[in-house]
């Protein structure tokens, strides 16, 4: 099989595109944990919000170019204006207490959705069909190609770029990465750090919903799609380092393409791949590859 | 055992930063009782005492980092005691902690950038460019991680961090602590050359050969409690008051 180019190109770019997709969501998990050092194990829940937000702001307007786009940021709006009551009235309160009651609300968080995403959309399969301008597929060169998922290899560097960009270059990027150091330190300077808390929290909660309004036409929206999301999530997060953008990159790419290469390549040992993978690199660098070693923080 | 020395606060002079009698417990232990202290305009007041006595906790109550849990603390004649300490830096507050505590993975462009704040009224503005002619090592270094500075440096960068918000009062926590001592000399000009452009200082200091060389007042810390207050020149005479609170 590695001697059909065509099919190898076309296992890349599926590669790519999972990977872009995985990226989107797991950005937004390394970004709160980075900040607000909380396990959020409600990102895969509002993932999952973001595809059935996206399902009927279509059935509103119709399955067109402007409704696609509408879909995408009206899930990552609602969906964020949620996550801000959320913080402010209830996470908040979490703040100065042990990891470990932060990890029950968020998980408690995942069970409240899933029950309430039922109530509303019943518990059947929905499909989204991808927008008329990214129906079909385009030729490029070696292989047509479908159009959807060379969009998605195009959205997730652009993202990526934009987000890299936000931390590394303005200085709202600069207070957040203050704000992973030293939050104590950061309040004194004059930043209100319960506010870059929010902010963090909802901006990471909005990529979560557009993360799954964007996949919704390549999967199929139901109310399982949220568990498979968030190990997937957790891993890249894993070996790519809590924290580290560039890591979640790196470690999406990794998983993407061991997932899509994996079916292909090593079969019935494609399940187990990405633990292994996993393994090895915590066995090498518990703190991932682009993580830090523990330091102290105030 | 209280050794207030006499005349040396006129009560016509209105301090800008009033602290009266507050209290600061950690968990069961009480760590500050009832401290009450003034700072003047443009005064340098020093804290001292050894280690452990309350000095930090007396700086982080009054930034509002670790709240008083009675007394009241009045910045220019306005109750500020329960406020948040972002608030406070805001107000004109300044807060550098012992430790040199920099963001080590910003540069010292960067750590200085998340300190800027509006200029105030009736105060030069901190520019960069004021900022480095204060420190002019730190112009050297500013593409550089701050984690990677040699102490002394990020020392210079934490007070430099702080003057980028404009303070009015400046609460210096141990300002040369784990310093080498030639730059112990260099941190202390700096440090008057800051009193001189107006600004009100704080400063918790172990070393009293520093604190005299440099405060106007002082106050003694034994046991989370103020035992002597008086000038510097009447500190240095006071062998007493050295020998039983301050030598080792």
């Amino acid at each position: 099989m590695f001697a059909n180019p065509m099919i190898l190109f076309i296992q890349v770019m599926n590669s790519f595109s999972l990977a872009m997709n995985l990226f989107i969501i797991a950005a937004g998990l390394t970004l709160i944990f980075g900040v607000l050092r909380i396990v959020n194990f409600a990102h895969g829940a509002f993932y999952m919000v973001g595809a059935y937000l996206a399902l009927s702001i279509l059935g509103v307007t119709g399955n067109s170019n402007l409704g696609f786009v509408l879909g995408v940021l009206g899930a990552g709006a609602a969906m964020g204006a949620m996550a801000f009551v959320v913080e402010r009235v209830l996470l908040s309160q979490l703040y100065d207490k042990e990891h470990m009651l932060q990890l029950l609300f968020t998980f408690a968080l995942v069970l409240v959705i899933k029950d309430v995403v039922k109530m509303i959309w019943g518990s059947g399969q929905y499909s989204i069909s991808a927008p008329p301008f990214l129906r079909g597929a385009v030729n490029l060169g070696i292989s047509p190609y479908p159009k959807y998922a060379l969009f998605l290899c195009i959205a997730g560097p652009i993202i990526a770029v934009a987000i890299w960009f936000f931390m590394e270059r303005t200085r709202w990027g600069r207070i957040l990465r203050a704000a992973r150091e030293d939050r104590v330190m950061l309040n004194a300077l004059g930043t209100d750090v319960k506010l870059v808390y929010s902010g963090v929290f909802v901006a990471g909660a909005a990529l979560a919903a557009m993360g799954g309004a964007l996949a919704a036409p390549r999967s199929a929206v139901d109310p399982g799609m949220d568990a498979l999301v968030i190990i997937d999530a957790f891993i890249i997060v894993i070996i790519g380092g809590l924290g580290s953008l560039l890591g979640s990159f790196i470690g999406a790419l990794i998983l993407g393409f061991l997932t899509v290469m994996g079916s292909i390549y090593l079969q019935e040992w494609a399940i187990v791949a990405s633990y292994v993978m996993m393994v090895v690199i915590l066995l090498v660098r518990p703190w991932g590859l682009f993580g830090k070693p523990d330091e102290e923080r105030h | 055992m209280t050794m207030f020395s006499a005349s040396i606060w006129e009560e016509s002079s209105m301090g800008i930063l009033q602290v009266e009698g507050i209290n600061v417990s950690y968990g069961l232990s009480k760590v500050l009782h009832n401290v009450s202290l003034k700072v003047g305009k443009g005064e340098l007041v020093a804290l001292v005492g050894r280690n452990g006595v309350g000095k930090s906790t007396t700086m982080r109550a009054i930034m509002g980092i670790t709240p008083s849990s009675s007394g009241q603390i009045l910045w220019k004649n306005r109750p500020i005691t329960k406020r948040a300490s972002h608030l406070n830096a805001r107000d004109g507050l300044g807060y550098v902690p012992e430790e040199r505590r920099v963001f080590g993975s910003l540069t010292v462009w960067e750590n200085l950038d998340v300190a800027r704040r509006p200029p105030r009224e009736g105060l030069e503005p901190w520019t960069e460019e004021r900022v480095f002619a204060l420190f002019p090592d730190l112009e050297h270094f500013l593409t550089r991680p701050a984690g990677l500075l040699s102490g002394g440096q990020q020392q210079m960068l934490t007070i430099a961090r702080t003057l980028m918000g404009n303070p009015e009062l400046i609460l210096l926590d141990e300002p040369s602590e784990g310093v080498a001592p030639l730059i112990v000399a260099q941190i202390g000009k700096k440090i008057r050359e800051l009193r001189d452009t107006g600004v009100s200082i704080i400063m918790a200091e172990q070393n009293l050969d520093f604190v005299l060389n440099l405060s106007d007042r002082c106050y003694v810390l034994e046991k989370g409690m103020i035992v002597y207050h008086g000038t510097a020149a009447e500190l240095r005479d006071n062998e007493e008051v050295q020998n039983r609170y301050l030598h080792i």
